[in-house]
Parts: structure tokens; C-alpha cells; sequence
């Protein structure tokens, strides 16, 4: 089998007496999509943002492609390629769309105007963020300077779910991208997942939607407790199944599925 | 923006038409929140104008109030930036004063050359303001215990240091005039304008710039606004909060040396008020204490409307005492319409 491109090993985080993480295990392919799964509180949050330079582990190792890295900040692992949409969203607010798609990594203007006075070039942020929102059929939204905290709880996701797209280039985290979408945005949410999947990135999703999971992922990984309890083949195994593991009423060596590693 | 793209904005978000006016002018407030104190300030002219009559409208009160503000707009922009965050310096003063006492014993203590004993007391403030922003950011405590620390340290500091002495402004017009600098005179139609006005005004216009159009501004008000979430977004926020503290010192540090220009001497015994009179410009200009919204041209509106309600009631001949009775209902009024823009969200 091919190396991970993103991997973890027993990674532990407790906050008092609270262990979030309990020795967790990860793999993350490349070219696939990866769902996580588990209850409120198994420690998927806490997983991905050790994996993302958010939040820095106890314990644990983590690897990316191949090579033993420690991302101090979600800026480090950025640079690595790695793009996150947290749970929370990470928004601000009081700042408009534009403000938030290019926060921490604004484009300045070309030449004496960006070099010199540093200023922003406000016109390419805001075509670009205003044609990455139309790519996700976002254009209910009409004002690219509208504050964020106009905007619906579903149309925050999707910038956050565009943000992450636009600027991810080797691996995409999403944290229940759909939680707050319709029907229909929430399908566009699954095939830009499905597009970029195409375009050679490897995507991890976090959902507690089984249809969703069992629709568009390649591997299962359940969470459990803190840690990976295993990972499965959705064709291999059915929801019921992935269901009984994920909240302990069957146990892993019950599920013939089983995909090691 | 056009407004034209701003009429589009508005009713996309509100399905259903119907916007009331109220809703209409929430939103235009929300988007521009100095609006509401330009608004205050110009009726507030207009209102001491008809009462008073054309000497409201002369050369010597515009230059009354102009010398007024100059210093309340300095240590106000620098206020500005720390509120944005959602912090609030007490020091500013502090910082202020012992820079300037700095400024002058150095010259006149040790006798070096006037400029490098600014440069000392400009770097002083700096340094100042880098404390009270890396015990914010590194050590997290709160902002107010932080700088209300710091301004009693430098108050202390500044009465042991200048052994309560003040240098007199004939020694200084003799020896230093660099001192005076700020003091430069340049007459418009009447009005005199010092430098130390107009670099109130340069220095407003150039941190509006800097807020509102390089990355470093749009990071002041993200990590006001939600600190968080600026740092999963890739911000630094330590960073971002040590350096606005520490601009914020030496803007405060180049108030003291327009100070020394403003009374002539160099006074250890100054700018006690400075602190309250800067938070309140920041809050009648419209600027959020919770931080992330606000713009820092409310803050020059706010000083200059407590500066027009000072000589307009002088000039009425009202006790002082009704100058700070109305400041204070603005400040609650201000803070109450702040609560009110802050709840447009759909
Ligand atoms: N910053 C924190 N401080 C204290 N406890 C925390 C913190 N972050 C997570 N925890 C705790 O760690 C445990 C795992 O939380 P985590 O958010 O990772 O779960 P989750 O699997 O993402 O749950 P959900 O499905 O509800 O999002 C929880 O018990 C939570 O209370
Ligand atoms: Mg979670």
C-alpha cells in the first residue's frame, strides 16, 4: 500500500481531567476521501485540530508525507497544504466576506502601492472570493462586503467550506462541513468534496450524517472514546453496522470488514 | 463601494421587502459606524451656532477648539487602536507624560542633544506600551488590570524621576526649541493652526489608511472581533496584540512631545485626565468597547464634539459643570446605540 500522506500516532490530549484525545491513531491516504465518525465527544474535533496545527498534542506523533512534523500554528500547517473548516467556523464577525476568505494570507498590490505602503488589493480579493462562491452556487449572497454576521448560519458554512477549497492544495479537513446546509446546499458541499477528491486532493470529513458518509466516503474511520476504534470499507460493511461500533454495542472484532491500517 | 452595490446588499439579506426605515439606518450605521457622532457634530455646530451667533463661527474659536483636540486626538488614535482589539489602555496618559518628562531631563539633566533625548523618550513609549501588550498577550491578563497597573508604575515613576520639577519654557525656547516643535504656528484665514493640529489630523488619516487597507489593520480588528477564530484563520494574534500595544505607547510618547509644545514647559504634573478624556472620544466616536467594529475617524469626530460642547457652553457662559453633564449623557447614548447596531444580524 502507498504511504500516508497524513498520519497520526497515539496522540493524546487532555484538558484537567477531560482526555479528549487517548492515544489516537490516523491515516490519510492520498487521493481519497476519509470520513470520521463517532459520538458527541468521542474526540473528532480534538483530532483534526491536533492534525492541523490548531491544537498541540500532549503526546503522539504526527507525520506528513511520510516526515515527522509539529505544526505550531494553523498558519504551519497551512503552508503544508493543509486546509481546515473548523466546527466553529473561524469567522470574524464584524468583517465582510472578502475580509474573512483572505484572512491571514491577504494579497497585496502589485508593484510600489503593495511593496512599499502595503496596501491590499482589495479588487482581485473580492473577484476572486465572489467567483469561489459562485463555484459553490453561493449567489443568494450578492454583496461580497456584507459583514458575515448578516449572512445565514448556512451561507457562513459555505464560505468557510469555499475558503478551505480555494486555498487548500494537498489535504482538505472538513469538520461538519454540512451541519447547517439545505438539502440542495448540502449536495453541493458533497460534490465540490467529489470534485476536489478529482483534482488529487485527499479530504478528511467529519459528519454525522451516515447517508453522507456511506455516499461519497472511500474509508470509515470510527472514533471512539478518544481514540480509533477501526476503520472500514463502507461497500464492505452496512450503516447498521458502523452505527453498533460507533456506540459500543458491537464490539471491532465482531466486524469481519475490518480494514487494517 | 457604490450605492447602487450597497441597495443590492441590503435587500439580499432581508427576503421579503418591507425594510423599515429604522432597519435602513441600522444598517447604514452598521456599515459606517462614525456616522452617528459626524451627525452629532454637526448638529451640535449648528444648534451652538444659531444660540450663539457668529462668534461660534470665528477664527479664535476654531483655533480654541482646534488646540483643545490636538492632544485628545493623538492619545485618542492611539486609545482607538487598543479598544479595537477589544482592550483599553489607562496608561496612555502615563505613558504620555513620563515620555515627555523623559524628553526634557534627558536634555536637561544630561545634556544631550534635544533630538536624541526625543528619540530616548519616543522609544521609551514604545517600550512602555510593549510591556503592557506582551503581559495582554503572553501572560493573558486582562487589559484594564494590565494598564491600570502601568499607569500608576509611571505616574510614580514620573513624579520620582523628574523629582517633581518642571523645566520652564524660556530654558526651553533658549536651548531646545526642537522641544517646541509641535508649537509651529501656520495662520489660514485667521485660524491658527499649530503643527501639533495638523499632525493630529495626518496621523488620524494615516492610521484610517492603514486600518482599513494592509493586512496588519484588517488583523487589529479581526482579533478584536474574535480572537479565536483569527488564530485558527492563520493570524498571529500575540503578535498582532503586542504590536498595537507598543504603537500605541509611542503615539502616546509623540503626544507628550506635542504637549511640551502646547504649555511650553515640561510638567510632571500634566495629563492626569487623559486617559478618560481618550476612552471618551473613542466611545462618542462610535467605536465598539467590546472591539472588532468602529473606525478610527470616529474617534477625531468624538474629540472634536466634546470640544465644540466645551466652548460652546463657555460661551454661553454655562457652568462647566453642564460640559460634563452632557459628555456624560453622550457616552451612554453612544454606548447604547453601539448595543443597537451591533444586533443587525439576520
Ligand atoms: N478546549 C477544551 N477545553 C476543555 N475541554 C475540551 C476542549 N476541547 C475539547 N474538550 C473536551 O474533549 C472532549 C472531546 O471533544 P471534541 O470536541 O473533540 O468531540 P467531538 O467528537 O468533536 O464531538 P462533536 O461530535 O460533538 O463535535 C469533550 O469531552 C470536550 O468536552
Ligand atoms: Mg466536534
Amino acid at each position: 500500500m502507498t504511504q500516508p500522506i497524513l498520519q497520526a500516532r497515539g496522540l493524546v490530549k487532555r484538558y484537567g481531567h477531560v482526555v479528549a484525545m487517548d492515544g489516537a491513531d490516523f491515516d490519510l491516504y492520498p487521493g481519497e476521501i476519509l470520513a470520521v465518525i463517532g459520538d458527541n465527544g468521542a474526540g473528532k474535533s480534538s483530532l483534526i485540530k491536533a492534525l492541523s496545527g490548531a491544537v498541540r498534542p500532549d503526546a503522539g506523533e504526527i507525520r506528513f508525507q511520510g516526515q515527522p512534523v509539529q505544526f505550531n500554528s494553523t498558519k504551519e500547517a497551512q503552508r503544508a497544504g493543509i486546509e481546515t473548516v473548523y466546527q466553529t467556523l473561524a469567522m470574524s464577525p464584524a468583517l465582510s466576506i472578502t475580509d474573512n476568505m483572505f484572512m491571514g494570507r491577504e494579497l497585496r498590490r502589485p508593484g510600489f502601492a503593495g511593496s512599499v505602503l502595503r496596501m491590499l488589493d482589495w479588487g482581485r480579493m473580492r473577484a476572486f472570493a465572489r467567483e469561489k462562491l459562485n463555484e459553490l452556487g453561493l449567489m443568494t449572497i450578492q454583496n461580497i462586503n456584507q459583514p458575515v454576521e448578516t449572512l445565514s448560519g448556512g451561507q457562513r458554512q459555505g464560505i468557510a467550506v469555499a475558503r478551505a477549497a480555494a486555498f487548500g492544495s494537498r489535504v482538505i479537513i472538513l469538520d461538519e462541513p454540512t451541519a447547517a446546509l439545505g438539502v440542495k446546499e448540502s449536495q453541493r458541499v458533497l460534490d465540490l468534496i467529489a470534485e476536489l477528491k478529482a483534482r488529487g486532493l485527499s479530504i478528511v470529513l467529519i459528519s454525522h450524517n451516515m447517508p453522507h458518509v456511506f455516499e461519497i466516503a472511500d474509508r470509515i474511520h470510527i472514533h471512539r472514546l478518544g481514540k480509533r476504534l477501526c476503520t472500514v470499507r463502507p461497500k464492505n460493511c452496512s450503516m447498521p453496522d458502523v452505527v453498533g461500533l460507533m456506540t459500543g454495542a458491537l464490539g471491532p472484532e465482531s466486524n469481519p470488514a475490518e480494514v487494517v491500517g | 463601494m457604490t450605492s447602487t452595490e450597497k441597495s443590492v446588499s441590503a435587500d439580499s439579506f432581508r427576503h421579503g421587502g418591507g425594510r423599515s426605515m429604522l432597519d435602513r439606518v441600522q444598517h447604514a450605521l452598521h456599515t459606517n459606524p462614525s456616522l452617528v457622532p459626524l451627525l452629532v457634530l454637526v448638529v451640535s455646530v449648528l444648534v451652538f451656532g444659531i444660540l450663539i451667533g457668529p462668534r461660534f463661527f470665528s477664527p479664535l474659536a476654531l483655533t480654541l477648539i482646534l488646540q483643545q483636540v490636538a492632544i485628545v486626538g493623538i492619545v485618542g488614535a492611539a486609545q482607538s487602536l487598543v479598544i479595537i482589539t477589544a482592550g483599553i489602555d489607562l496608561s496612555v496618559g502615563a505613558i504620555m507624560v513620563l515620555s515627555s518628562v523623559i524628553m526634557g531631563q534627558f536634555t536637561f539633566r544630561y545634556g544631550l542633544p534635544p533630538g536624541l533625548s526625543i528619540l530616548c523618550g519616543l522609544s521609551a513609549g514604545a517600550l512602555f506600551g510593549a510591556i503592557n501588550g506582551l503581559l495582554v498577550s503572553i501572560m493573558r491578563l486582562p487589559p484594564f488590570i494590565v494598564t491600570l497597573g502601568m499607569w500608576q508604575i509611571l505616574m510614580a515613576a514620573n513624579f520620582l524621576y523628574s523629582r517633581n520639577e518642571t523645566i520652564r519654557a524660556q530654558d526651553i525656547a533658549a536651548e531646545a526649541p526642537l522641544l517646541h516643535l509641535f508649537a509651529a504656528k501656520q495662520n489660514i484665514a485667521g485660524t491658527d493652526f499649530t503643527l501639533g493640529t495638523i499632525f493630529m489630523l495626518a496621523l488620524v488619516l494615516f492610521l484610517a489608511f492603514v486600518l482599513r487597507h494592509t493586512a496588519w489593520g484588517r488583523h487589529v480588528y479581526a482579533v478584536g472581533d474574535d480572537p479565536g477564530a483569527a488564530e485558527l484563520s492563520g493570524v498571529n494574534v500575540r503578535g498582532t496584540l503586542i504590536s498595537v500595544y507598543a504603537v500605541a505607547g509611542l503615539i502616546c510618547a509623540l503626544a507628550g512631545w506635542v504637549m511640551i509644545g502646547r504649555i511650553g514647559s515640561v510638567s510632571p504634573n500634566v495629563g492626569q485626565l487623559t486617559n478618560i478624556e481618550s476612552i471618551t472620544a473613542v466611545v462618542i466616536g462610535g467605536i465598539s468597547l467590546f472591539g472588532g467594529r468602529g473606525s478610527i475617524m470616529g474617534t477625531l469626530f468624538g474629540g472634536l464634539i466634546v470640544g465644540v460642547f466645551t466652548l460652546g457652553l463657555r460661551l454661553l457662559g454655562a457652568d462647566a459643570q453642564w460640559t460634563y453633564l452632557m459628555i456624560g449623557v453622550l457616552i451612554i447614548v453612544a454606548v447604547g446605540v453601539d448595543q443597537w447596531i451591533r444586533k443587525v444580524t439576520s
